[in-house]
């Protein structure tokens, strides 16, 4: 990934990032970047901080300290609609998926379009924009169910979908394939490289999962006690002889 | 020594619940006036809300003047004052038992709910999800229910007052043969405007605090799904025990200004 550090455009810059809840220091003075079409793994422990740090990116969690530049602009210097206008150039794939429960699959996909009237002007209809972010994840026919009608891989593919709705140029993937089959887990790893190729984005990916690190990942973090550990590219990493590096590996 | 610090960390505790409560009230109302008006959702919950509970408030309030007069009867007809039913059956319902029944069935029903919505949509990372795709979920989920319970919570007293005094003119309509138009007269002649405007007003502040509190809750639940049932359940008794303190407020305010 040197060259690509060399020859492709910083997009997120994280330094020297700390945070703790109580006197449980969560972060302590992590550091990161992420390069344009590049796709980074973040791996740890349960309880690491992974989450944490990615709910800071995206100004859900304020810092304790720290800088965060995402585009060029310092989260911690950003007025809300600023924030705002920032966020439709990031998505945010959560973990337990997050779909709206009272909501069908297209207002799930319609509601980020309603406030972002900015970016898109105004929307007519938005059946097609929805019709294709459902397409790119292969569930065109879901549009009229209800969240509780689909399997938990569907879920994570509507959620997918939702995040691609507003054309985002860095998708945070916050443990994609945790809780699903392996493969259901293959399926959603592929499509998160077609993604990638269809849309052109950055990702940051949180996971445990050691196949989905080895098949996406251009370079990798290991976050261990709220500071990056080791990185490298997978290869690196997997024939570190550090027992803590392995220990992630067997 | 224990049981002292522990008195001391509770008292502690409420003291921090309350500054949050108020800091969340403060919020409502500076988001209340801002765009975008959520008005979808606004009618969207008024539905929910008011709709959806008519039938529940409509039962109660039926049961309640039919008990009501059946059990008044006869201590008012030893003394010979059958003929006062109407009125006291219509005073005590449209002052005290309509709007104090209709908002403990409210707090119950509508007051779990939001707490219990708003509390799973916090656990499974909706509200994060919502904040992310650049909605004030603050806006969009607490200030419309907030607003809704403050509208529908009168509509729904005035409709349970009107159900519990039918109630009550069925029963002397049988007891009594006292007609419709009859029962209706009597009921109108006594009340007065200190009797109508003060337990409106009220009605008001029930509903907004049947809303506020669950909200509160709901927003603020803790992880899991132990949390979201400690909140739809504190947010039934927190909400119950204001309305009894609004109730007590208003009533002394009533007697300040109509001398009831």
């Amino acid at each position: 990934m040197d060259a690509a550090k060399h020859h492709t455009k910083q997009i997120i810059e994280i330094k020297n990032l700390s945070k703790k809840y109580g006197s449980n220091k969560v972060l302590n003075g992590f550091h990161m970047e992420l390069y344009e079409g590049e796709n980074l793994v973040i791996m740890g422990k349960s309880g690491s901080g992974k989450s944490v740090m990615i709910k800071c990116l995206i100004g859900l969690e304020q810092p304790d300290s720290g800088t965060i530049i995402v585009m060029d602009k310092n989260i911690s210097e950003l007025e809300h609609a600023e924030l705002d206008e920032l966020r439709t150039e990031i998505g945010f794939l959560f973990q337990g998926s997050a779909l709206y429960d009272s909501m069908s699959v297209r207002e799930n996909l319609e509601f980020p379009l309603r406030r972002h009237t900015k970016k898109f002007g105004v929307i007519e209809d938005t059946t097609p924009m929805v019709l294709d972010a459902l397409e790119s994840v292969g569930l065109g026919e879901t549009m009229d169910l209800m969240p509780n009608e689909l399997s938990g891989g569907m879920k994570r593919r509507i959620a997918l979908a939702r995040t691609l709705i507003l054309k985002p140029k860095i998708i945070l993937y916050d443990e994609p394939t945790t809780g699903l089959d392996p493969i259901t887990s293959k399926e959603i790893i592929l499509l998160m490289m077609s993604v990638q190729k269809k849309y052109n984005t950055s990702s940051i990916i949180i996971t445990h999962d050691v196949d989905c690190a080895r098949v996406i990942s251009n370079r990798m973090i290991l976050l261990i006690d709220g500071i990056n550990y080791i990185e490298g590219t997978f290869e690196q990493l997997a024939t570190s002889k550090d027992p803590k590096v392995q220990a992630f590996f067997k | 020594m224990q049981s002292s610090s522990k008195i001391v960390e509770a008292f502690k505790t409420f003291l921090i619940e309350i500054g949050e409560l108020s800091y969340f009230t403060s919020r409502f109302f500076k988001e209340v006036f801002k765009r975008p008006l959520e008005f979808k959702e606004f009618l969207r919950q008024c539905y929910n809300m008011g709709n959806r509970s008519l039938v529940l408030v409509g039962v109660t309030g039926f049961i309640i003047g039919l008990v009501f007069t059946l059990q008044s009867r006869p201590t008012l007809q030893q003394f010979g004052a059958v003929s006062w039913i109407p009125a006291m059956v219509s005073v005590s319902i449209i002052r005290e038992i309509g709007p104090i029944i209709t908002a403990l069935i409210c707090a119950g029903r509508i007051g779990s709910g939001i707490g219990a919505e708003l509390g799973s949509m916090r656990v499974t990372e909706q509200i994060d999800a919502m904040e992310v795709s650049g909605t004030n979920p603050f806006k969009y989920l607490v200030v419309t229910r907030i607003l809704a319970t403050t509208l529908m919570l009168p509509i729904l007293v005035f409709f349970g007052d009107a159900i519990a005094i039918f109630g009550s003119y069925l029963v002397e309509n049988v007891k009594g043969n006292v007609s419709f138009l009859l029962y209706c007269n009597q009921v109108f002649n006594h009340l007065e405007f200190s009797d109508v405007v003060p337990s409106t007003i009220k009605t008001f502040f029930f509903g907004f605090a049947i809303g506020l509190v669950g909200c509160f809750k709901g927003y603020n639940c803790k992880k899991g799904t132990a949390g979201v049932g400690l909140a739809a359940n504190s947010a039934v008794v927190f909400s119950s025990m204001l309305l009894f303190v609004i109730d007590f407020v208003a009533v002394f305010i009533s007697n300040i200004f109509y001398g009831i």
